[in-house]
């Protein structure tokens, strides 16, 4: 399976801040009553973006100037709690390409990787600079390089990090791992056969 | 080498490694539930994909089930159509499948140890986090997403980072009304909501070597609330009693030799941990939440956090959001906050002895006024047993509703779920905003009892006192 190469992904950004921003405020559960990944993007942070009656709350992503952002920034412990797949694929569908943080949850990490999410880490105070960029000018463009292990923004730019296993992944076409997990069926069966308990 | 159950077992499970560095580890048994896996299934057909090892796999029902209606078709055509996709995907794909008429669905953190399929030395994989739970047993257990869950279908292994080790040690005795729940809550209090991230949590000391099956389980069921993916007890003869005569534990001569084997895999004497931390039994008290997240937590005799104490910033950022949101005021007493529903069940409280527990006390008193109370067995087994033995009664004539199991309010996905800016307290997991099914809806998290004696005083009350607890 030819997987797009993910070294660059530029465009413009959003900051919505705050730590340990749980994946059920990202996608309130009832959205989870689906079938299918289609139309969750609509559910993003529905419960702090919208009022009951549908009207907006005042909330990044309702603010014009952010609209169209591709990456998004945010605090330390980003999608921790449920594992729900549907919190990458909301952010995903609504649109965005990479998250910059201070931390994730690991569920939240390893989901969005798979789906060619890049999520970088950087560090408190390099957020809040480009943060402020991006307050000071909406359509200042933003560019992640994963070789480079940079995001840059107008002239400037910060360091930022990727698990390597990730990176690798993301830079080499290889961030869905199925075909090469079909690939290992032998060595798969050899392990299952050193183990008892998964006979029939 | 003297080596730690966490990396036994995870070396007996790893096929190779990946060109990323990660591992291809196979999973040992897959569980899942309606509504993680539909996607999943997708993704097979799409891809002209078979299940691997469908013995390996087993479904249950558990988050939209309704627990007031048995009869299908369901009120909500969504929920339907959930169940609807599971069942087929199980028949065409040749999966168990626990579906309610079977008489053994429930949470599928409970259905799993019932029937036996939680077992040592396995690895364990299910689309939902609290997964955790069954490394209770001393097994390896974790959540995933939905494309993982169509990698284990169709290949019965998923891509993985191997996990660092921190041991923690819960010495001394815990004292009267302080259990499981107050112990997890306390780690995370002390620990913190992402202390775990990239670890495994081994769970050990005193009180771990006395705690039974089901305390085992609380605990390890909310190691994800600490951030740590998976967490374990290593296996002792408490897990093997519990195991022996189960539906899919083994039978005859196989049994003794998987025991034989279960104890190979407990940590060696002298085994590297990449951290160890130690709790006094003794400092942890029952525990309420008071926040937005799970580590803000204090003990009953505690006030909610003052902002203006805060000695950092972010710490006041996040002591101010929680308590707008949970429209609380800082400095005051937790005890004595008014509330409006109970709720008593979920993954990590939902299984006999917590409400065989709670029914030791709750017997001869009476729900306040104007609280609405509810009890949700986690499996149709836990409601049976519960039946037999009478519990379910003395909660009805409290004044609790007794439901059919599923997972409920804890998550809210059927139609349980608070109104308006209700305060629940709940025996579940999480706190977060909106979780319980209304945006502004307001969770303090506690053991099974401090909600009883919530239900009963109408306010958030110290059982001990409510119920008398030290003097039993």
């Amino acid at each position: 399976m030819a997987l797009e190469k993910i070294i660059r992904v530029a465009g413009r950004g959003v900051c919505v801040p705050g730590n340990d921003i749980d994946t059920d405020r990202i996608i309130p559960a009832r959205y989870l009553k689906c079938v299918t990944f289609d139309g969750l993007g609509e559910g993003l942070f529905y419960d702090v973006r919208k009022n009951p009656d549908g009207s907006e709350k005042p909330h990044p992503l309702n603010d014009p100037r952010f609209k169209g952002a591709r990456i998004l920034l945010s605090g330390a412990n980003f999608g921790c709690g449920s594992s729900r797949e549907h919190a990458p694929q909301a952010i995903q569908k609504y649109g965005f390409k990479a998250i910059v943080a201070e931390s994730y949850a690991e569920i939240f990490f390893g989901n969005s990787t798979t789906l060619g999410l890049p999520c970088a880490t950087a560090s408190r105070e390099d957020i809040a600079r480009v943060a402020a960029a991006i307050e000071a000018n909406p359509t200042l463009e933003l560019a992640l390089e994963l070789e480079a292990q940079v995001l840059r923004f107008g002239t400037q730019s910060i360091p930022i990090n990727l698990r390597e296993s990730a990176r690798n992944a993301l830079v080499n076409g290889r961030w869905d791992p199925i075909g090469e997990l079909l690939e290992g069926t032998a060595g798969v069966a050899a392990t299952a056969g050193r183990l008892p308990y998964m006979g029939r | 080498m003297a080596k730690n159950l966490f990396e036994k077992v995870w070396d007996a499970h790893t096929v190779r490694t990946l060109a990323s560095g990660q591992t291809q580890l196979l999973i040992g048994t897959h569980l899942i539930h309606e509504v993680t896996s539909p996607q999943a299934f997708g993704m097979l057909r799409d891809l002209k994909l078979k299940v691997a090892m469908p013995h390996r796999t087993f479904a249950t029902v558990d988050h939209i089930v309704p627990t007031d209606q048995f009869a299908e078709p369901y009120a909500d055509p969504l929920a339907q159509e959930m169940m609807d996709a599971l069942r087929k995907n199980c028949a065409e794909f040749g999966i168990t499948f626990f579906d309610r008429a079977t008489g053994k669905q429930g949470i599928v953190h409970i259905v799993g140890p019932e029937q036996g399929i939680t077992q040592p030395g396995t690895t364990i994989a299910c689309g939902d986090s609290h997964t955790s739970t069954h490394g209770a047993f001393g097994a390896i257990a974790f959540g995933t997403g939905t494309t993982q869950i169509r990698d284990v279908l169709a290949t019965q292994t998923i891509a993985m980072g191997k996990l660092k080790v921190r041991r923690i040690n819960v010495n001394g005795k815990l004292r009267p009304g302080v259990y499981a729940k107050d112990v997890i809550l306390h780690i995370i209090r002390v620990l913190g909501v992402n202390g775990g991230t990239g670890f495994a949590y081994e769970y050990g000391g005193e009180v771990f070597d006395r705690f039974t099956m089901e305390e085992r389980m609380t605990v390890c069921n909310m190691s994800i609330e600490g951030g740590a993916r998976a967490g374990y007890v290593n296996p002792d003869e408490t897990t093997y009693a519990f195991l022996k005569g189960r539906p899919y534990s083994p039978k005859g001569a196989a049994w003794d030799e998987a025991v034989a084997r279960w104890k190979s895999f407990a940590s060696d004497p002298g085994c590297h941990y990449d951290d160890v931390v130690s709790i006094n039994a003794a400092d942890i008290a029952p525990t309420v939440t008071w926040g937005i997240n799970p580590g803000q937590g204090i003990a009953i005799t505690e006030s909610i956090p003052d902002p203006a104490k805060a000695t950092a910033a972010d710490e006041k950022a996040s002591i101010d959001e929680a308590l707008a949101y949970m429209k609380l005021k800082a400095g005051a007493p937790i005890k004595g906050t008014k509330i409006d529903v109970a709720f008593i069940g979920s993954c990590t409280n939902g299984r006999l002895s917590d409400f065989q527990e709670v029914a030791r006390y709750l017997k001869g008193r009476h729900v306040a006024p104007g609280i609405k109370a509810i009890a949700v067995p986690g499996s149709q087994g836990v409601r049976v047993l519960c039946e037999q033995l009478g519990v379910d009664k003395v909660f009805r004539d409290a004044g609790f509703e007794w439901r059919e199991a599923g997972c409920s309010m804890c998550l809210a996905m059927n139609p349980d779920k608070l109104v308006g800016d209700q305060l629940c307290a709940s025996s579940s997991n999480r706190n977060f905003k909106g979780r319980q099914g209304s945006p502004t809806g307001r969770t303090l998290l506690m053991s099974p009892l401090m909600v009883a004696a919530a239900a009963v005083t109408g306010t958030v009350a110290d059982a001990r006192e409510v119920f008398s607890v030290a003097a039993n």
